[in-house]
Order: C-alpha cells, then sequence, then structure tokens
C-alpha cells in the first residue's frame, strides 16, 4: 500500500500560536485511520488543511507522491476530498436525488432529467446497501440517514479521501451499527477514511492505524492492533499541573444552593442530577458536543426539559430565564461576542444590562444614571477591569479577558446566588485566565455557588472542589475532592473504563 | 397514518384545505356561487394578482421580497404604452416592451441585492419610490389613454377562455416547469433552504438571486399590462399598495416568508383563494365592513401556518447530541 496523503512537517499557527505543530504522517490509499486527541488538539486544522478550508503555515501535504496545495474547499472537492460533519450540508427541501445533483443536473430536452437522477440515486444507495427512496424529501429523513445520504453525495462527486467528523453522535446504536457497515463497504471500495472521533472503542474497532494528537503535535501513530484503548488515553494526556491557579480562599459548606433532579430533554439530556453547594465551585468536564453547554442553556431556562426539576435555596425555579436571573441565578454564557455582551455599547451600558431596572426612579422610572454610574464603578473594580472610562469605552475595545470580566461584572450588580460559568477562560490569554480563576474563588467565597464548565480539564482540576464529567447528555463520572486523577476524568468522558 | 404523518400533510397541503373548505362554505351557503360563470369570473380577477404572485413566489423561496412590484405594475405597462403609442410598434410590440422594462428593473433591484449586497427589503422599498416616481416624472402625473387596439386585446378570447385567464395559466403553466424540472428552479429551492450550504455545495447563489428578481418584476409588468388591456387607460394611482396583495396571495399559496417552501401552484390556488373570499363575501351579503376583517382573518390563518411549519423545520434542523426517539 502507498500513501495517499502525506503530511510533511506540517504547521499552522494561529496568531503564532500553532494548532498543528510539525506533524508528519501518511494516510495509507485504502486503510481507515483514526485520528485521535483531545479537544484543541488539532484534529479540525489537519483536516481542514486537507479540505482547503485552511492554509499551512508552513510544511506540506502530498497527494499520491505530488505536491497538493488546494486553493480552498472547492479545490480540495475537486481532487476527492469529502466531508462527513456532524452539520450536515443538505437541503431539507429538496429530494435525496436531487441533493446528490444539485450543483450539475443532467437535461433531456432542456429539462431536469429525473429518470437520470432517481437511477443514478437509486444505483448509489445499492452500492452502500441502503434501501432510500431517491425521491424522498430530505426533511422526512432521520438524522442517520440523512448521514448517509451525505456519503451518497461523497461517492457520487468521485471522492476518494473521505473525512468522518465525529459521525456518530446523534445516531441510534442501529444507525451507527448501520454507517459502520458502510465504512467497510467504503474500505472494501478502495476508498480512504480518516475517522474523527472520542469514542475510542469504535475506533479501536474500526480503523487500521491511529494517529494522535496533543497540542498540535502528532504524539504517536501506528496499526490499530498496536494500540490498546489505555494506550490511546495515555498518549492523550501528558501535561502536567503547575502553578497556574490561585489557592482557594475557603471551602464550600454543606447548604445546597442550586439543586438539579432527573432533568430529561429528548435528544439532548438523559436525567442529568446535580447539586452546587453555597461556596463550592463545581466543575462540569465534558468533550465537544457532551451536552455540557446543553445542560447550561436548560439550566438557565433558555431551552426546555421535558422532565425534572431546578431548585434554587430548595425553591423550584420559575420556567423563563428573566424569572430565573430575578432567583438569582446568574449565566456567563460560552459566546461571549455574541450572547455575552453588547460589542458596541459602552462598558457601563453592558453592566447595566440585567440590572437596568432597579435603576429606575419614580414617577416615570428615568434612570438614575448617578447611581448606576457609581455602582458600575464599584463592580469594575471588585473585577478588577482593565478598561479607560467606563462610560464611553465600548466593550469591542477591551480584551478578550477584560471582556469576560466586563460579562461577569454585569451579574454581579444583581448579587445572585448561584452562577453558571460556560467556558468562561475560552479565548483569553493566560494571565486573565488566572484573574477570572481569583473571580471564581471569590464568588465562591462569597457565598455563591458556581458550576464551572469547561472542556480544560487541566482548570478544571486547578480550581474545583468536586468534578462531574458528561457525555452524551448524561452524568457519566463524578469525582469527589482533588487531588484529581486525570486519565480517569478522561477515561469517564471518552466512556471508557480506566 | 399516524398523528404526526397527518400533521405533516395538513401543514404541506394547508392551502389546498382551506380553498375546499372555502369553496364549500359558500358553495353551501349561495347555491350560484359553484356554476361555471361565476368560477371563471374569480379566476378572471384572480388573473392580475395572480400573474405577478406566481412571480414573486420566485423571490420569497430565495428568503428574499420585493415590494417594487406595485409600481412596476405601473412603469413597465406605461413605458409599454409610449412605446405604442410614439413608435407604433402594436399591441404585440407592447407585450415585449412591458415585459422588457420589467425585467430592466428586476436587473436593477438585483444589482442592489447582490451587487451591493443591501438588504431586500430596504432596496425594493426604495424602488417602490423610484419607479412611481419616474412615472408620475413622464406623464405629469395625468391619466394615460391607451389606444382602443389594447383593449380589443384585453377582451378578445382565445377557445372561449378570457385572455387575462390564459395569461395566467400560460405563466403558472412556464413558472411551475422551471421550478420542478430546470437547474435554475431546483437552485431557487436550494438556495432559501440554506444559502450557506448552497455555496458550499457551488452554486452560483448570486446569480440564482439575481434571476429571481428580474422574474419577479418582469411577471408583475405582465400582470399590469393584462389588467391595463382590460380598461384601456392607466392612472398615477395604478398598482398602487399592490404588493401587498401580491405577497399574500404568494403567502396564502403556501410560499414561506422563511425561503424554501412554495409552489407555483400554491400560487395560483392563493391568488384564486383570495378572490373566492372577497366574491364569496359579497355573493352572501355580508357586511361590506366585515368583508376586509375576514379577508384579513385568512391571511392571518395562512401566515400562521406558515410560522407553525418553519418552527417544525427548525425543529428537524436542530442538533441533537443523543439520539432521541423522536427523530420525524
Amino acid at each position: 500500500m502507498s500513501a495517499l496523503v502525506r503530511f510533511e512537517r506540517l504547521t499552522k499557527a494561529f496568531f503564532g500560536v500553532p494548532a498543528v505543530d510539525d506533524v508528519t504522517l501518511d494516510v495509507e490509499e485504502g486503510s481507515v485511520l483514526g485520528l485521535i486527541g483531545e479537544n484543541g488538539a488539532g484534529k479540525s486544522t489537519l483536516v481542514n488543511m486537507v479540505g482547503g478550508v485552511v492554509a499551512p503555515s508552513s510544511g506540506r501535504m502530498l497527494w499520491r507522491d505530488a505536491p497538493y496545495a488546494p486553493r480552498d474547499a472547492a479545490a480540495a472537492t475537486e481532487r476527492g476530498i469529502a466531508f462527513i460533519h456532524q452539520e450536515l450540508n443538505l437541503f431539507l427541501n429538496l429530494t435525496v436525488a436531487e441533493n446528490l445533483f444539485i450543483d450539475g443536473f443532467p437535461k433531456r430536452f432542456g429539462l431536469i432529467d429525473r429518470h437520470a437522477i432517481e437511477a443514478r440515486a437509486a444505483e448509489l444507495m445499492a452500492t452502500l446497501d441502503l434501501d432510500l427512496a431517491p425521491n424522498a424529501l430530505i426533511e422526512d429523513l432521520s438524522p442517520g440517514e440523512r448521514q448517509l445520504v451525505e456519503i451518497a453525495k461523497a461517492l457520487h462527486r468521485e471522492a476518494e479521501l473521505i473525512v468522518f467528523d465525529e459521525p456518530t453522535t446523534s445516531l441510534t446504536p442501529r444507525e451507527t451499527g448501520r454507517l459502520f457497515d458502510v465504512i467497510e463497504r467504503l474500505r472494501a471500495q478502495g476508498k480512504t477514511i480518516i475517522y474523527i472521533s472520542h469514542v475510542l472503542g469504535d475506533v479501536a474497532r474500526l480503523c487500521d492505524s491511529v494517529a494522535v494528537l496533543r497540542d498540535g503535535k502528532l504524539i504517536e501513530s501506528g496499526p490499530t492492533t498496536t494500540f490498546d484503548i489505555s494506550r490511546m488515553i495515555r498518549a492523550m494526556i501528558g501535561r502536567e499541573l503547575s502553578g497556574l491557579y490561585p489557592e482557594r480562599s475557603a471551602g464550600p459548606t454543606d447548604a445546597t444552593v442550586l439543586d438539579v433532579e432527573g432533568v430529561s430533554q429528548p435528544g439532548v439530556l438523559e436525567d442529568v442530577s446535580l447539586a452546587v453547594r453555597r461556596g463550592e465551585i463545581l466543575g462540569l468536564f465534558g468533550l465537544m458536543g457532551s451536552g455540557r453547554s446543553e445542560l447550561a442553556r436548560v439550566l438557565f431556562g433558555i431551552d426546555p426539559a421535558e422532565r425534572g426539576t431546578i431548585s434554587l435555596d430548595g425553591r423550584p425555579l420559575p420556567t423563563r430565564p428573566r424569572e430565573r436571573i430575578r432567583a438569582g441565578l446568574a449565566f456567563v454564557t460560552e459566546n461571549r461576542r455574541e450572547e455575552g455582551l453588547m460589542m458596541e455599547a459602552s462598558i457601563e451600558d453592558n453592566l447595566a444590562l440585567v440590572s437596568i431596572g432597579r435603576f429606575g426612579r419614580a414617577p416615570l422610572a428615568f434612570v438614575d444614571s448617578e447611581a448606576l454610574t457609581s455602582e458600575s464603578r464599584d463592580v469594575a473594580e471588585r473585577v478588577r477591569l482593565k478598561a479607560g472610562d467606563i462610560h464611553v469605552q465600548p466593550a469591542k475595545a477591551l480584551s478578550g479577558g477584560n471582556q469576560q470580566k466586563v460579562v461577569i461584572g454585569k451579574w454581579l450588580m444583581r448579587s445572585p446566588r448561584a452562577f453558571i460559568l460556560d467556558e468562561p477562560t475560552r479565548g483569553v490569554d493566560v494571565g486573565a485566565k488566572y484573574e477570572i480563576y481569583v473571580l471564581a474563588d471569590q464568588l465562591a467565597a462569597e457565598g455563591g455557588a458556581v458550576l464551572f464548565i469547561s472542556s480544560e480539564i487541566e482548570e478544571l482540576m486547578g480550581v474545583c472542589d468536586r468534578i462531574l464529567v458528561m457525555s452524551r447528555g448524561e452524568i457519566v463520572g463524578t469525582f469527589e475532592a482533588p487531588p484529581f486523577d486525570r486519565p480517569s476524568i478522561l477515561a469517564a468522558a471518552f466512556r471508557e473504563a480506566a | 397514518m399516524t398523528g404526526s404523518a397527518l400533521t405533516r400533510f395538513a401543514l404541506r397541503n394547508a392551502t389546498f384545505l382551506i380553498f375546499a373548505a372555502v369553496l364549500l362554505l359558500f358553495g353551501l351557503q349561495t347555491p350560484g356561487f359553484l356554476s361555471p360563470e361565476s368560477l371563471g369570473n374569480i379566476v378572471k380577477q384572480a388573473s392580475f394578482i395572480g400573474i405577478a404572485a406566481v412571480g414573486i413566489t420566485f423571490v420569497l423561496l430565495t428568503r428574499g421580497i420585493d415590494l417594487s412590484v406595485g409600481s412596476v405594475m405601473y412603469l413597465a405597462p406605461l413605458l409599454a404604452g409610449f412605446a405604442m403609442r410614439d413608435l407604433g410598434v402594436g399591441v404585440a410590440g407592447g407585450v415585449v416592451t412591458a415585459v422588457l422594462a420589467g425585467l430592466a428593473m428586476g436587473a436593477l433591484n438585483a444589482f442592489f441585492v447582490v451587487r451591493l449586497n443591501i438588504a431586500p427589503f430596504i432596496v425594493t422599498l426604495s424602488t417602490l419610490f423610484f419607479f412611481r416616481g419616474a412615472g408620475t416624472l413622464l406623464t405629469s402625473s395625468r391619466q394615460f389613454d391607451f389606444d382602443r387596439e389594447i383593449v380589443d386585446f384585453g377582451l378578445s378570447k382565445v377557445a372561449g377562455v378570457p385572455m387575462p385567464i390564459v395569461v395566467f395559466a400560460l405563466v403558472a403553466l412556464v413558472a411551475h416547469v422551471v421550478l420542478s424540472r430546470t437547474t435554475f428552479g431546483r437552485q431557487t429551492y436550494a438556495v432559501g433552504a440554506d444559502p450557506e450550504a448552497a455555496r458550499k455545495a457551488g452554486i452560483r447563489v448570486g446569480w440564482v438571486q439575481a434571476r429571481v428578481y428580474m422574474v419577479s418584476s418582469a411577471a408583475a409588468a405582465l400582470a399590469g399590462f393584462v389588467l391595463i388591456a382590460q380598461i384601456g387607460r392607466l392612472d398615477v394611482a395604478f398598482g398602487e399598495g399592490r404588493e401587498f396583495d401580491v405577497i399574500a396571495a404568494a403567502v396564502l399559496g403556501g410560499a414561506s416568508l422563511f425561503g424554501g417552501i412554495g409552489t407555483a401552484i400554491g400560487t395560483v390556488v392563493g391568488a384564486t383563494l383570495i378572490q373566492t373570499v372577497k366574491t364569496g363575501l359579497v355573493f352572501t351579503g355580508v357586511n361590506l365592513y366585515l368583508q376586509p376583517i375576514a379577508l384579513g382573518g385568512v391571511i392571518f390563518l395562512a401566515v400562521l401556518i406558515d410560522s407553525l411549519r418553519a418552527t417544525r423545520l427548525r425543529a428537524a434542523r436542530r442538533r441533537t447530541i443523543r439520539p432521541s426517539s423522536a427523530t420525524p
């Protein structure tokens, strides 16, 4: 066998920070390569370079031993590369056959030749051993069936390299089995496959070889037969904790503040129970797509839950976000720019956003701007905001770390009882991260309950009193009190026994 | 058929179900209502709005909007009138002139929407004033009188079928074939369903969008000409406010303001349905002042159904992270 794709010393840096670092790797033609690593290990960046979505900073790629540098995604498609993502690129309002041919229909007398496209679609279905009607609307298909249509589309475009990125997350076990049968068939037809997944058991079962990335570097690679699951996990982790985290100033008490009992929502969450105590920082770890943020949204009342109760200080919380805010819940979203801040508005306006009602003065509820300004200044000081005049400076003019402090400060204006921090340190530099950990500690020490959601195991191990692990919308592990054992947390997140 | 399949069927065919119900309702109340003459009259009166509505369906399919159709209905036949009077191009030349003028106006809309990337609502709101303003300037706000020959054409019949119905049927047929059987048509649906995915699939999204505005304006121009041919004169308020009738007809016919959903046939039924309700209310002697309210109610019902359908579609698109038994 020879390499279909070869990476030679491939590097991609974003703003000087390498996401993929000096990777040299062969992808054998006609084989299935499992690509694994933690979130942010560089898997997506690596395959995005193959897919023409990002260009390498240095190093090169070879396609059948000839230099390969796709201009854009279209050039990569042309060369024979297809992606099967979690988000599918199908048109729900068109049929299976139409989706295959949307960029170029065969014609008869100037009109689309429906017989031809449906026959071709049926033929492709047959090679995949599927029985989807070519004239079925995508809208009427299940997620698993839609994914199979994407695969048929890849075959129709005569793709030679098919990249699967977490393809099984929304599939039922039966659909997953069918997907694996299809992948076996593709390999039998000589297609080359890169399979990215957090489900290590699937990787072991499906792949011919495995490559492990960590911090952008290729740590290990080799035939699957030489990799057992514990070796995969060992290779994915490796960094040691250092003095990146502040000392905790106080410990948790016994009083439960935020109590979640048996929360379920079909397709998203299954029987989630947890309790955050007064003075506690409870960590919630999960890989991409594990349901972390979905849980946060349900807790805050943005998304519904079909079953379960959520209570604060022993009282069940009302349904809507507005009422939950009033009851004392605060939510720092993972998406600071779009959901956490009004980027064009001043820092003061941002700080005032959730508590503006408090500053209304009778009779016409005109805002008491003096009180507002003085309180905003206090809060800005409390969160150690580094900014100019908070009355005029817009939020967008702040660094990521300071923006996050504004979001936290916005909630402090209401003195909430419980905080949900969803990825509070994402896109924040190391120094500012430390300050956010200090803030989290401060919130807890002042008697708040903090639910700290993160995909970075280290920071949770560094700042939390307890850590829960989520996977596929369920709590799959609870780790009491530091020191935490990193491999077992990760193993839980990957749903493997350590 | 399970409950959810039944709901889906009802949502997808809401227009036809409402149409059948309305016909039945008026038919039972007044026996003469379902006679061929009465129904023929309804279709004839529906054809003016209907022709333009079939055109605007293309725009709605791409998530766009075209507010300028009412002004195009005025300006395009006016230019045709000048050509017929001053250049002597005849009625056939007049039709061609009107349609060409419509295409040009659509191209102007398309230029602003696609090239300058301005929101279609704003663009077509501006051209609504611009086109009408151009017409008022040309006529100095005076009524324009056409020659007798245009009315001869307008009141003529083909095999016993009145001219407006013939044109309406032709436009609907061509639009139906284009939408369902050509690359342009299917790509129109794709662009409306997911512009980003369409771009990724290699569809020339801008070119698709440009053409839908030209189709819409050309259809509006033709609609204007057909009605002018019934009355033989064009006053300055002609077509004013008609954009809303046109959009209402398309939406009532199942076209979604959220893009990606709608058919030419549905729009034909939608336009006919509005006219049926109007005529029916007159027939059954409903209080004159209650008639607009009843019409508003019907339109509201259609928009409500559109919104329900869109909510269901969004739910279908929502990302799930674990298998759910509730898959469609």
